[in-house]
């Protein structure tokens, strides 16, 4: 019982990253349509750069808490990554926004291993260590165990979650990144500036990928330049499970995606008798995302294609 | 017309080919050119420029003291190529080497790169010593060309087996391996040395040499309630693999082999890496017979040692010396005498099975203590 709650814990801390990953996917897709394959890196981005900064910081010896040290790069990371996200839509996405839909496609993946090789003449191809300046404790819950890290990757999930549904459900601007959503042209009409939409968009979307960046390599207690391919693609598929274009579907699927991967490893082996291996983790994710696009090709809570972001 | 050009462009290659071939006969006969095959590039570019400067430092040491054989004076070239410590590139430059008539070859560094070249080697009639590759599969295959100076796999294997059952008193054991070609191979030796020596295998999961997420695997392994949890593969994994055990509150003992014996695995794991335990091939080089002696020779000329520079040039010397025994440096000649091997090398004593693998070689257990890899023993393998 307490291993089932074990792998059940681990699974919706996994998933609950997804999700935030996913959000940034399926944002950007809601208003453009657009798969913006380059926002697993600027997930990594944000762990890179918070680390640089908190490296930089108790290098020079800085006397504070952990907690005011992480969150120190994560405050710096946020709008970096804000930062990088608008001008990866300026100078790749923007100039071909009429041209056909396979154009931005291979742009994204061409920003995608551009920023990979940037990260990688910066800070090296080596993995680097995120120091343990976080609380290391843990908590007994129904026989398992939940760690200090893990209950801030699961709180710090939910409310960015909560706060960017009453952004979008509730205000000015997600009253009209809604309508950007339906029609960029009869937002336009409507007096809605539909390029300020979508870089918020994008602002927003990579705001989070920063948070939930910073919120893995403090969970495994590393980065690297390559952290975010797999990452980005995990967080894609939850998207597109959970339909990709809507804000809720992108948290369903991701929660799903990490309970999935984690019961998948750790009772296929036992399940088949050694027949199928742990070695399938990452098999899945992907497994349970073709089960769903063959028998619902919309997601699980996607509509044909009406109502998005 | 691509046809007709791929054919001239065959054709160019097979004449260039038939010309080095025909040069060599007219080369100097007193320069004999041994090949040197590593990573120069990549992220071992640091280990494979180690493992030239090793060949180098005895190639100009035993030119130095002046070489004859069979009464004529000859001079040794070492000629270094990057393998990028990749399997295809690693066959290109195994060609390029013995195009450019090397008569025998130091190298390569990996296993995965070293196993495709052998074959070109042992075509080619070409001797090979590795200094560093540990995969069973190399000598495996057959070949009469193929040696190493340093403990296989199996040998580790063993080891470690042997240390995680008579030392730590394991029954229980459960192994995770990332299903590359070393982490499998080692992983399988541990698992069958284990089994022989009476433990049981509670549980054998797998990962990927790129995953930082071992929670659902660990999870499930605490379900079994193992003593020792044998990790075969990198440091990358190693470290965020023994940082979750810790947060799980899996109470076995971490246990790993060479690829996990780095200073990157504690930079990493931090605290967490305490106590953990890992192999390496060979002595400790504070414990090699040569060891001191030739860190201060290398030191002096190419610095810091990475790892295996010591088997590199033990690896010429054993070559040179067969060549000796041979009076000749026609490869067909001392490659005849390769099995006779019986060298006190800086690294230990070197002789060679019938397979060209290392007898007696030694597997050193390492602990991190304070922070450090401290040696615990030495295994002597059968």
């Amino acid at each position: 019982m307490d291993i089932l709650v074990q792998q059940l814990i681990n699974g919706l801390v996994l998933g609950s990253v997804y999700a935030l990953v996913a959000l940034g996917y399926t944002m950007v897709y809601g208003i453009l349509e657009l798969i913006n394959f380059a926002h697993g890196e600027v997930t990594m981005f944000g762990a890179m750069i918070a680390l640089a900064v908190i490296s930089a910081l108790m290098g020079a010896g800085v006397d504070l808490p952990g907690v005011v040290i992480a969150l120190l790069g994560l405050l710096t990371a946020i709008p970096a990554c804000m930062l990088l996200g608008y001008g990866i839509e300026r100078l790749a996405y923007r100039p071909l926004r009429n041209a056909p839909r396979l154009a931005p496609l291979i742009t994204a993946i061409g920003v995608s291993i551009v920023l990979q090789n940037i990260a990688m003449l910066i800070w090296g191809r080596q993995y680097i260590s995120f120091p343990p300046i976080l609380p290391q404790g843990h908590h007994n819950l129904l026989g398992a165990r939940i760690t200090d890290v893990q209950i801030l990757i699961l709180i710090t999930s939910v409310v960015l979650m909560i706060a960017l549904t009453l952004l979008v459900k509730r205000t000015q601007l997600g009253r009209a990144m809604r309508a950007t959503a339906q029609s960029p042209q009869l937002a336009g009409l409507m007096g809605v500036n539909a390029n300020h939409v979508i870089s918020l968009t994008f602002i927003i979307g990579s705001g989070i990928a920063a948070v939930a960046g910073v919120l893995v390599s403090a969970y495994y207690g590393l980065a690297h330049y390559y952290m975010g391919f797999l990452l980005g693609l995990k967080a894609f598929s939850a998207a597109v499970l959970g339909g990709i274009g809507n804000l809720a579907g992108a948290m369903l699927g991701g929660l799903l995606l990490g309970v999935i991967e984690s019961l998948g490893a750790g009772y296929i082996g036992d399940i088949t008798g050694g027949f199928l291996g742990s070695n399938y983790q990452d098999v899945f994710a992907f497994f349970v995302l073709i089960v769903v696009l063959i028998v619902r090709p919309s997601g699980l809570l996607g509509q044909a294609s009406h109502d998005r972001a | 017309m691509p046809t007709t050009f791929r054919l001239s462009l065959l054709t160019a290659l097979i004449g260039a080919t038939l010309l080095t071939g025909c040069s060599k006969s007219g080369t100097d006969d007193n320069i004999v050119k041994i090949g040197s095959a590593s990573p120069l590039t990549g992220p071992q570019a640091h280990l494979g420029k180690d493992n030239e400067n090793g060949a180098r430092l005895a190639v100009d040491e035993i030119n130095a003291a002046g070489l004859t054989l069979d009464g004529k004076k000859v001079q040794i070239d070492l000629i270094a190529e990057d393998d990028q410590a990749d399997p295809k590139a690693a066959t290109t430059v195994a060609q390029k080497l013995v195009d450019e008539g090397i008569v025998g070859v130091i190298g390569h560094l990996n296993s995965g790169a070293t196993i495709p070249a052998s074959k070109i080697y042992f075509d080619a009639g070409i001797p090979q010593i590795s200094p560093s590759a540990t995969a069973i599969a190399y000598t495996a295959s057959g070949f009469n060309t193929a040696y190493r100076v340093m403990t296989n796999d199996k040998q580790q294997g063993s080891a470690l087996a042997e240390y995680a059952i008579s030392q730590l008193g394991a029954k229980r054991i459960a192994i995770v391996d990332d299903r590359t070609a070393y982490g499998q191979g080692l992983a399988d030796e541990f698992e069958r040395a284990a089994k022989a020596a009476g433990a049981d295998v509670v549980a054998r999961e797998y990962t990927t040499d790129k995953s930082t997420d071992f929670m659902a695997i660990l999870t499930s392994i605490k379900s079994h309630d193992p003593q020792v949890v044998f990790f075969a593969g990198m440091d990358p994994q190693a470290a965020p693999m023994i940082k979750q055990m810790k947060q799980l509150g899996v109470n076995a003992q971490f246990l790993g082999g060479d690829g996990m014996q780095t200073p990157k695995f504690i930079d990493l794991a931090g605290a967490d890496a305490e106590g953990a335990i890992a192999s390496n091939p060979g002595l400790p080089l504070a414990k090699m017979p040569g060891g001191e002696a030739f860190k201060q020779k290398f030191n002096a000329r190419f610095g810091e040692i990475q790892n295996y520079s010591p088997y590199a040039y033990d690896a010429v010397y054993v070559m040179v010396e067969a060549m000796k025994r041979a009076k000749s440096s026609d490869p067909v000649k001392y490659l005849a005498e390769l099995p006779k091997t019986d060298y006190q090398g800086v690294t230990g004593h070197i002789r060679f099975d019938s397979k060209g693998d290392l007898t007696g070689g030694a597997v050193t257990l390492y602990q991190v203590k304070a922070g450090q890899w401290q040696p615990l023993q030495t295994i002597n393998s059968k």
